[in-house]
């Protein structure tokens, strides 16, 4: 369904070029869900942006993005209206800042659908009421009516979330969707994206930092550090037997509320400088498996795995 | 080491005033929280956001005037209307802040920002032993003395993080209070500032009350954890106990959300229904009451106290029930 081939980004900034991301490809399967995994600055979200055609007018794109064939990246701007939303609807973090304080939520959901589809004003209202009640907000009917500051964080990202279902998209792109909320609120909210997916076949593309959330709610994850892929694996596997030292650091210092021990193992270092264009592995510099060979060579993604050294060989 | 007594702050809130003359409502924030902390012992404070966590500690710090309620730290009682005994307290107690960035000032050096509270806390010093002590101190912290002429946003986050950190450490403080010290940074950076928060305490027998909504950093770095719920405590326990066996409802559906990092494991989150009491208008009843899937008609007459056996308490009925029925054969 969606196949992201090779896609580099780059912003022009004034100190020079920033390489967010790097070669990176995977496909998206009809109702499959995928995690995009990595920490700020790993360009996660700016993969989200560039499907979408939403990046900052600085950056240059390279690459492919198919999207059931069509080249998005190639795409004009006509194209790529009827594709956002109808086709592909994106999730954005901040609930309150992606939804227009001035207008009523009614409002705000209708226009998608008579914009995008050219449904009546009745339709579009039973089409509101519908996936209100899809995304479980009580009370729908009289709610429509409100606006967005009458509601609370879980429930102004509920109504994100059926803006993004007006259309009946087939893919669902979801950047940190949980990161402002509670867990409480988290819980009930990849509850309901899991609904959604069996309800209407969606396809989700889940990006976050949060391996718990991960563990719960993907099928396959890929890893990013640097803006490269560093692993990618089905989710019973990565965290069964991650097979990169960046995941495993990963792993190990996610605080795990099970897990009796006392020290969390960090990762030392700090994140990369993306001012020039990866010319050896991103992560060896914080790695503690590197050798020499890791500080000048660029390891290729081979069995879902960008690393030079073997497995067995990791600590 | 610190103490803190049935705690109440309030908050007037103008916007609902009918007329400019109408008196304006008063939003209860936190509604009587007690706890004591040992020299060398980590509190964790936990709840949603909103719950009146950060407000607690920044009443405790003196940032916010308290309603009522009395603090007593290294055995005295603090007046927060008496600048000695405000000195004294500063020079006691100090404060880590969420966002590492903001928290430093933007136009000093961070040898300047860190050498800073030696000047006010120890005037007897030397200049030049003030600027070896500021020194030592981001070296204790991992930054190297080399950038100690640098400005904050040359840093990043958990770099600012340890910055504050040493900052606050300098004067040798006896109790740190952090407010989400870590959930602005990334999960491998935010190992780094608990692992070095967790060392400074064993080396300084520090204090520590740990703010913070993610469980599983508090569940790591704290002795005891605090619920909280509308300004209100919920449970107290020993962390790996509370985690083990929450006893309070609120603290089951808190816990039973929390994500786990592996997939073999399914969390089947409890899911709360109904709506948050107003905090302009809080029944007299248990607080959690609206919510509780175990509520009772009782739950609504009045607020439960915090009972327990030991170190594990909860304000719940249903916990009062179970120990006055433990309690029965053995009359």
């Amino acid at each position: 369904m969606l196949s992201v081939r090779n896609l580099h980004i780059r912003f022009r900034t004034g100190d020079g070029m920033v390489h967010a991301v790097n070669d990176v490809s995977f496909d998206v399967g009809a109702s499959q869900h995928i995690a995009l995994v990595g920490e700020s600055g790993s360009g996660k979200s700016q993969i989200a942006l560039a499907i979408m055609g939403l990046l900052a007018k600085n950056a240059e794109v390279d690459g492919e993005i198919l999207w059931n064939g069509q080249d998005l990246l190639a795409a004009s701007q006509r194209d790529m209206n009827r594709v956002r939303a109808r086709e592909i609807g994106i999730i954005f973090q901040d609930p309150m800042s992606s939804l227009n304080p001035y207008m009523t939520i009614e409002r705000q959901l209708t226009e998608i659908v008579e914009h995008h589809q050219g449904m009546s004003r009745r339709d579009a209202r039973a089409r509101a009421l519908e996936v209100m009640d899809a995304v479980r907000i009580p009370d729908a009917k009289a709610r429509l009516r409100a606006y967005p500051h009458e509601f609370s964080g879980g429930m102004r990202q509920r109504i994100v979330i059926a803006m993004a279902l007006m259309c009946r998209p087939e893919l669902i792109l979801a950047d940190e969707p949980t990161t402002a909320l509670d867990v409480t609120v988290q819980a009930q909210i990849m509850q309901l994206l899991a609904d959604v997916q069996q309800d209407f076949g969606t396809s989700v593309v889940l990006i976050t930092h949060d391996l718990g959330v991960v563990a719960g709610f993907c099928e396959e994850v890929l890893v990013l550090y640097g803006g490269r892929i560093m692993e990618e694996a089905v989710t019973t596997k990565l965290f069964d037997k991650p097979a990169h030292p960046y995941t495993r650091g990963l792993l190990r210092a996610v605080p795990n509320i099970e897990d009796p021990s006392d020290a969390l193992t960090a990762i030392p270092g700090s994140p990369p400088s993306q001012h020039r264009f990866p010319q050896a592995c991103p992560f060896a510099p914080r790695c503690v498996d590197a050798v020499d060979t890791c500080h000048d060579t660029l390891p290729a993604l081979q069995k879902g795995r960008a690393c030079l050294r073997p497995v067995e060989e990791l600590t | 080491m610190l103490a803190v007594e049935n705690a109440h702050v309030t908050f007037p809130v103008a916007q609902t005033k009918k007329w400019p003359w109408s008196p304006p409502g008063i939003v209860r924030a936190v509604n009587g929280i007690s706890f004591e902390l040992a020299a060398g012992k980590t509190l964790g404070v936990v709840g949603e956001s909103g719950c009146g966590k950060s407000t607690l500690i920044r009443a405790v710090a003196g940032l916010t005037p308290l309603e009522a309620g009395n603090v007593t730290l290294d055995g005295q009682p603090v007046d927060y209307h008496d600048r000695a005994s405000m000195q004294r307290l500063r020079a006691t107690m100090q404060m880590i802040f969420q966002d590492p960035i903001a928290s430093l000032n933007p136009r000093m050096t961070i040898r300047e920002i860190v050498t800073e509270p030696l000047t006010f806390f120890k005037p007897e010093m030397t200049p030049a032993g003030r600027q070896d002590a500021a020194l030592a101190m981001l070296d204790r912290v991992g930054i190297p003395q080399a950038q100690a002429n640098r400005f904050p946003h040359e840093f990043s986050g958990g770099q600012c993080q340890r910055i504050g950190i040493a900052r606050a450490l300098v004067a040798g403080p006896k109790v740190l209070l952090c407010d989400e010290p870590v959930s602005a940074l990334d999960v491998s950076i935010q190992a780094q500032v608990v692992n070095l928060l967790k060392e400074l305490q064993r080396e300084m027998g520090l204090a520590i009350v740990f703010v913070a909504h993610d469980l599983g950093v508090v569940r790591h770095i704290s002795d005891d954890v605090l619920v909280m719920y509308m300004g209100a405590p919920m449970e107290r326990a020993p962390a790996p106990e509370l985690v083990r066996a929450p006893r309070h409802p609120y603290a089951q559906a808190l816990l039973s959300a929390v994500p786990v990092p592996d997939p073999s494991v399914r969390i089947t989150p409890q899911m709360l229904e109904g709506d948050l009491p107003s905090p302009m208008d809080l029944p007299p009843g248990c607080l959690f009451e609206s919510r509780c899937p175990k509520a009772m008609p009782k739950c609504r007459d009045a607020r439960p106290p915090m009972i327990g056996q030991g170190q594990h308490q909860a304000a719940c009925l249903l916990l009062q029930d179970a120990l006055a029925e433990a309690s029965m054969p053995a009359e």
